[in-house]
């Protein structure tokens, strides 16, 4: 830093500053400070690359998808209801069914089931957390949330396929190894730590003046919760299940694993069936040479699987955004 | 909560009901949570449990094998591992940390391009994985690039999975900077570039570290993207550069899978009890530097 005194400088005086009496100073930059400017050039590329990723996401998805199309109707693809993409000559595109249909059912279903657990469970969890749970509870129990959170997929998979199908088989009736039922549930686990931790935040930003004004006209904790703090952070709550949904749907390791790799249409949870996940996984770590029409399937499921999730979030950001209250 | 005694008129009390209702509704509430704890506490209980079979040493000196599960290991995975979370920490960190920086320090929000760039991280945050793993083989191991099926392109795809939660973890490091030591230092006549650098960025420290390691540990236990870009090969070497063929230790679980014999079993839960291992070494390591180098300003 400079120390000279510029022309025009504070006059030396003791103490307390006295009333400017020089000549009007000129306070803009003295040097171009051109190290500045190549950082804030360098920092807003690394910014803007993550535009590049979702570019890059759709443009490597595009041409794919589009030659893809040239062998399959998208009707026949949207609406048809078997899928046999792996099945027959590796090089054939006509002797293989393109619909689409049951990979999508058996992603919604298992999505369907997992929302089921992740649902009541996140949500009582979220609200004992935030309005019963004492500042050493909570200390206790978040820690466990991310735990959770933190356990690897495919290790929720392996135990999806060994630990909880067996459990379940004889309970439920199960035939065969694979069931949508026992993917959707530990699914449902997976999604909690998503489901609690952000409708918790959207509670806790409930102000402490809602309840206390509930308080004093009378009602109890419960009907404080329910009626009060519960309808304020609605939009919070909402914007998590739907995020919630939105891992489901994307989540590839378990489905992968526990839900088998046949397409199935059906709408029977005890049975396995293929995922859009699942096909991707089975397609990407099997023998699928560049060219054949199971890579092109691969990228025109990932693409429908891209066009899902992301109207599921602009959803949940624009429900945020949009009832947030500002208290 | 401070309970404060006051004496009630009996004929207040009266006319006050005493439901059930709210005791079921807490005892409800309470039973979620210990339900979520009995499901961690199970899944830990069996991992430990079948895992303990196989936790020797052979896991990590000896390389995977077809003919003896019982004396194999996983050496070439955790080794992969090892190089993928190096490299993925080389790539998204520094990219990450910039892009927070110029969100947090420099950029004007009411610009709509500043706007576009959070809500298209926002999206990015909620994207399925396996869509990095799909960009990554279209640009990266084919297609423009091109280099094939090889530890580089694993990071890639990681390290773009992961970009978007050190970008956001790391804004709120920043955020939590009081502007005061801004000002103070804009006051002091440093550029905006001096002030980041000499003082905002060391008071986040701590908040970036621990939200940098948080998002590693995800990235190592991320299977589904790598099952595009190569890593389900079987190896029976330790990856030797960037451009060496690779495998990591959830991709290693995944191809355990088929495999239902016993000793395949026992390898594979052996497999998972060390990612655990290595996952909660780096949980403790976040929390710990959480608590000891949290600042409260």
């Amino acid at each position: 830093m400079s120390t000279k005194t510029r022309d025009g400088g504070r006059p030396e005086s003791g103490g307390h500053p006295v009333a400017w009496e020089g000549p009007p100073v000129d306070l803009t930059a003295q040097s171009p400070r051109i190290g500045e400017k190549i950082i804030k050039a360098v920092l807003v590329g690394a910014a803007a690359l993550s535009v590049l990723v979702t570019v890059g996401i759709v443009a490597s998805l595009f041409a794919p998808v589009a030659e893809f199309f040239t062998h399959v109707s998208v009707g026949e693809f949207l609406f048809g209801t078997e899928w046999t993409a792996l099945f027959g000559d590796k090089f054939n595109w006509d002797d293989k069914s393109w619909g689409v249909l049951p990979l999508v059912t058996a992603t919604l279903m298992i999505t369907l089931i997992s929302l089921v657990v992740a649902v009541p469970f996140g949500l009582g969890a979220a609200i004992y957390l935030s309005e019963y749970a004492s500042q050493r509870v909570r200390k206790i129990f978040k820690p466990i949330l991310e735990i959770l959170a933190g356990v690897p997929t495919v290790v929720y998979g392996f135990l999806a396929l060994t630990v909880i199908t067996p459990i379940l088989k004889p309970l439920l009736g199960i035939e065969g190894i694979y069931s949508m039922i026992s993917p959707g549930i530990v699914m449902g686990f997976m999604i909690v730590p998503t489901v609690a931790s952000l409708s918790e935040d959207a509670m806790s930003a409930v102000p402490l003046a809602l309840r206390q004004g509930s308080y004093a006209l009378g009602a109890n904790r419960m009907q404080t919760t329910v009626r009060v703090v519960f309808p304020a952070a609605l939009s919070g709550i909402v914007a998590a299940v739907v995020l919630g949904i939105s891992r489901a749907i994307g989540e590839t390791m378990i489905v992968a694993i526990a839900a088998g790799n046949m397409p199935l249409f059906t709408a029977d949870p005890l049975k396995g069936a293929q995922t859009m996940t699942g096909f991707i996984a089975q397609a990407a770590s099997g023998d699928t040479p560049h060219g054949s029409p199971s890579y092109y399937a691969l990228f025109a499921i990932g693409a429908l699987l891209f066009v899902m999730t992301l109207l599921i979030n602009m959803i949940s950001i624009r429900l945020v955004r949009k009832y947030r209250q500002a208290y | 909560m401070t309970a404060t005694t006051l004496v009630v008129d009996q004929s207040l009390k009266s006319g006050r009901r005493k439901g059930v209702g709210p005791t079921v509704f807490a005892v409800a509430l309470w039973a979620c949570l210990a339900i979520i704890c009995a499901f961690l506490f199970f899944v830990l209980a069996v991992i430990i449990q079948k895992g303990l079979a196989r936790f020797d040493l052979n896991l990590v000196t000896e390389h995977p094998s077809r003919l003896r599960p019982d004396t194999s290991g996983v050496k070439s995975a955790l080794f992969g591992t090892i190089w993928i979370m190096v490299l993925t920490a080389l790539i998204a960190l520094p990219l990450g940390i910039a892009a927070a920086v110029y969100l947090e320090e420099y950029a004007d929000n009411t610009r709509w391009w500043n706007r576009l760039i959070e809500l298209n991280i926002q999206n990015l945050a909620a994207v399925p994985s396996v869509i990095y793993g799909i960009l990554t083989l279209g640009f990266v191991v084919r297609g423009p690039l091109s280099i094939g099926a090889v530890l580089l392109a694993g990071a890639i795809s990681l390290a773009l999975l992961i970009l978007p939660v050190v970008i956001i973890t790391c804004r709120e490091a920043l955020r939590a900077v009081p502007s005061e030591i801004r000002s103070g230092s804009l006051a002091l006549g440093a550029t905006q570039w001096q002030t980041t650098w000499r003082q905002v960025l060391p008071s986040a420290v701590p908040g970036i570290a621990t939200g940098s390691i948080l998002a590693l540990s995800r990235a190592i236990g991320e299977a589904a993207p790598l099952l595009l870009v190569g890593a389900t090969t079987f190896l029976t070497f330790n990856p030797d550069g960037v451009f060496s063929r690779y495998t990591v230790l959830p991709t290693q679980i995944f191809s355990l899978v088929p495999l239902d014999r016993v000793e395949f079993r026992d390898l594979a839960y052996s497999t998972i009890l060390l990612l655990i291992i290595v996952l909660l070494v780096m949980n403790a390591l976040a929390i710990w530097l959480r608590n000891r180098y949290q600042r409260r300003w």
